[in-house]
């Protein structure tokens, strides 16, 4: 059902390197679990409210006064690579 | 010291009260427990011991095990996952810094399943945790660590994360009590998100009055987390002594639902107590609820492959070494620091995300999850309570489910409508049965749900049956009642 030019769109979406073995595997599993999920594509849902929170509730809002964010050393502490006060990342560009 | 190990929360607390024992004894002597830990239960455990200072309140001097998904500020958290390894929050979950108000304390930081996904704890990048009760079975997931604590006799109380069922159902595997609180109880905030509008905290414990006792300190709204609004007149200990007027709906569906024959003979004699109890059983149907793990298993990992976008080897975590640009760095960091389940959940939901498919999967489920929830407020217009076996089968062993996903996800069935619901369950130890394979009783779980915020009357029930059960005051094998600290 789900096939490896598939598995390997999503996986470009969702920013994952997979092996060959796992590309296989995942199909193998993905087909699996969408087999078993598939049944509620089947059903007729018409007019149903989709639920996307269960909480009734609506706008929570809050005074917008300032107030201190992370300091920035903080922010950066965890950071693989932190470079003059801010995140280094590779050129989005290989030369 | 091994008196002290004995004592529940809530017995503990009150002589720490009279002053008939010191917070820095009883802390010492669990600190000694939680370092005999052989079932790989903890990750960290804390360190500064010796400067002692906690508030003074209901939970003064109290040691809580912390499942290792909740941020502490300066020691590391990783949600049991390798892409963040070496993390040191620069700030504390709302959940810590509740119990730390109440005078509790971090005792130590919990394995579990990564990212909160999986029922056996055997997706941890640390190793799986082992239950106290057999060494070559799961203790269920994804808050593990967090259950095998408390059953181990390594921590006095624990506070866990369920998503689908992963406070209650390793509660249930483990012998203990698991709350999975209503939706919007307790603050998400610095609770490290898997699928948030799934998502709560809830305390793992000995006994009922244990779980209230924290539930009392957890919840509340915090303008951190916009989806919390705690429990209006909060909660106190429960001590109803029968069931008089209450009526348990059991869910017609059951009755062809695969269940181990040992845990439909606990469930059975348990819905007989009920009746001694003076509560009454009734049928209620669920007919949405079959179709809960499929909307679940769309629902949550379309969430995930959203949250989980964010470790990229940017801000915090591993980075892979390598000289490509910036989206190979993206790519080979999540395939080195996600392991084999949270890369199928991601897949899984990028897939049932993606452009075609949305309507068909994602839509589709959050209206399952509208039918769910109707189906349980018809239900409530009957009964005050909803009843299952909290899971379909006693601990299974290590290794035994790995190979099948699908499998594995089907061990949820009992606990995913509630979190598709919102509604608060919990989970108290019924009894003993026979795995089906054979071999020792090992603990089996009774679940309750009721109502949205009906917390209050859900641990009287609790607490009123938990009493005519007696399973803490019969059961072997759990060390704190053989007066020992030492592992089962």
């Amino acid at each position: 059902m789900i096939d490896r030019e598939q598995v390997l769109h999503v996986a470009k979406l969702a920013r994952l390197r997979l092996s060959d073995e796992e590309v296989e595997r995942m199909a193998e599993e993905l087909s699996d679990i969408l087999g078993h999920v598939d049944r509620i594509s089947q059903m007729d849902l018409e007019g149903v409210e989709p639920t996307s929170h269960v909480v009734a509730l609506e706008n929570v809002l809050r005074a917008d006064v300032p107030r201190p964010s992370l300091p920035r050393e903080a922010a950066l502490a965890n950071a693989p690579e932190p470079v003059d006060g801010a995140f280094r990342v590779p050129s989005p560009q290989a030369d | 010291m091994s008196g002290l190990l004995e004592l529940t929360v809530a017995a503990a607390a009150a002589k720490i009260a009279a002053g008939e024992i010191s917070r820095e004894e009883y802390f010492a002597a669990w600190m000694a427990a939680a370092a005999g830990d052989e079932l790989n239960a903890y990750l960290f455990s804390v360190e500064n011991a010796g400067d002692y200072q906690v508030a003074e309140g209901p939970l003064s001097g109290i040691p809580v095990a912390v499942k290792d998904i909740f941020a502490t500020e300066g020691s590391p958290t990783t949600a049991g996952s390798k892409i963040l390894e070496g993390y040191i929050p620069p700030y504390t979950a709302h959940a810590v810094r509740q119990l730390d108000a109440a005078g509790a304390r971090v005792l130590g930081k919990t394995n579990m399943d990564e990212f909160a996904m999986g029922s056996s704890n055997e997706n941890s990048a640390y190793g799986p945790v082992l239950n106290p009760w057999d060494r070559g079975r799961v203790p269920g997931g994804s808050s593990g660590g967090s259950a095998a604590v408390v059953a181990g006799g390594l921590a006095p109380c624990a506070i866990g994360t369920d998503t689908g069922g992963s406070i209650r159902q390793p509660a249930s595997l483990c012998g203990i009590v698991g709350l999975k609180p209503t939706y919007g109880s307790i603050s998400r905030f610095g609770m490290i998100a898997f699928a948030s509008s799934l998502d709560q905290c809830g305390p793992l414990t000995r006994d009922v009055t244990d779980a209230a006792l924290l539930l009392a300190a957890l919840e509340g709204r915090d303008p951190c987390d916009s989806t919390s609004v705690g429990i209006e007149g909060g909660i106190l200990a429960p001590g109803a002594e029968d069931l008089k007027g209450l009526r348990f709906g059991v869910p017609a569906e059951l009755a062809s639902d695969a269940i181990d024959a040992g845990v439909r003979a606990v469930f059975e004699a348990t819905l007989k107590r009920i009746e001694e109890l003076g509560g009454e059983i009734a049928e209620v149907t669920l007919p949405s609820a079959e179709h809960g793990i499929s909307a679940y298993y769309v629902l949550a990992p379309a969430e995930a492959s959203s949250n989980l976008a964010r470790y990229d080897g940017v801000r915090y975590g591993m980075r892979a070494d390598g000289d490509g640009d910036l989206i190979e760095m993206y790519e080979t960091t999540r395939a080195e620091g996600f392991g084999p389940e949270v890369k199928r959940r991601i897949m899984l939901g990028t897939y049932a995300l993606s452009s075609g498919y949305y309507d068909a999967y994602y839509g589709q489920a959050q209206k399952v999850r509208t039918r769910i929830a109707q189906d349980f407020a018809a239900a409530f217009a009957g009964v005050d309570f909803v009843v299952t076996p909290t899971s379909p089968s006693v601990a299974f062993g290590l290794g035994e489910k790995t190979a099948d996903p699908l499998e594995m996800y089907l061990n949820d069935f009992f606990t995913v409508p509630m979190s598709l619901a919102g509604i608060p369950a919990i989970s108290i130890p019924a009894g003993l049965a026979q795995p089906e394979g054979g071999g020792p009783e090992l603990p089996v779980g009774f679940q309750i749900a009721a109502p949205a915020f009906a917390e209050q009357k859900l641990l009287e029930a609790a607490f009123a049956l938990e009493g005519s059960i007696g399973f803490a005051a019969s059961t072997p094998g759990i060390p704190y009642l053989n007066g020992g600290g030492e592992p089962a």
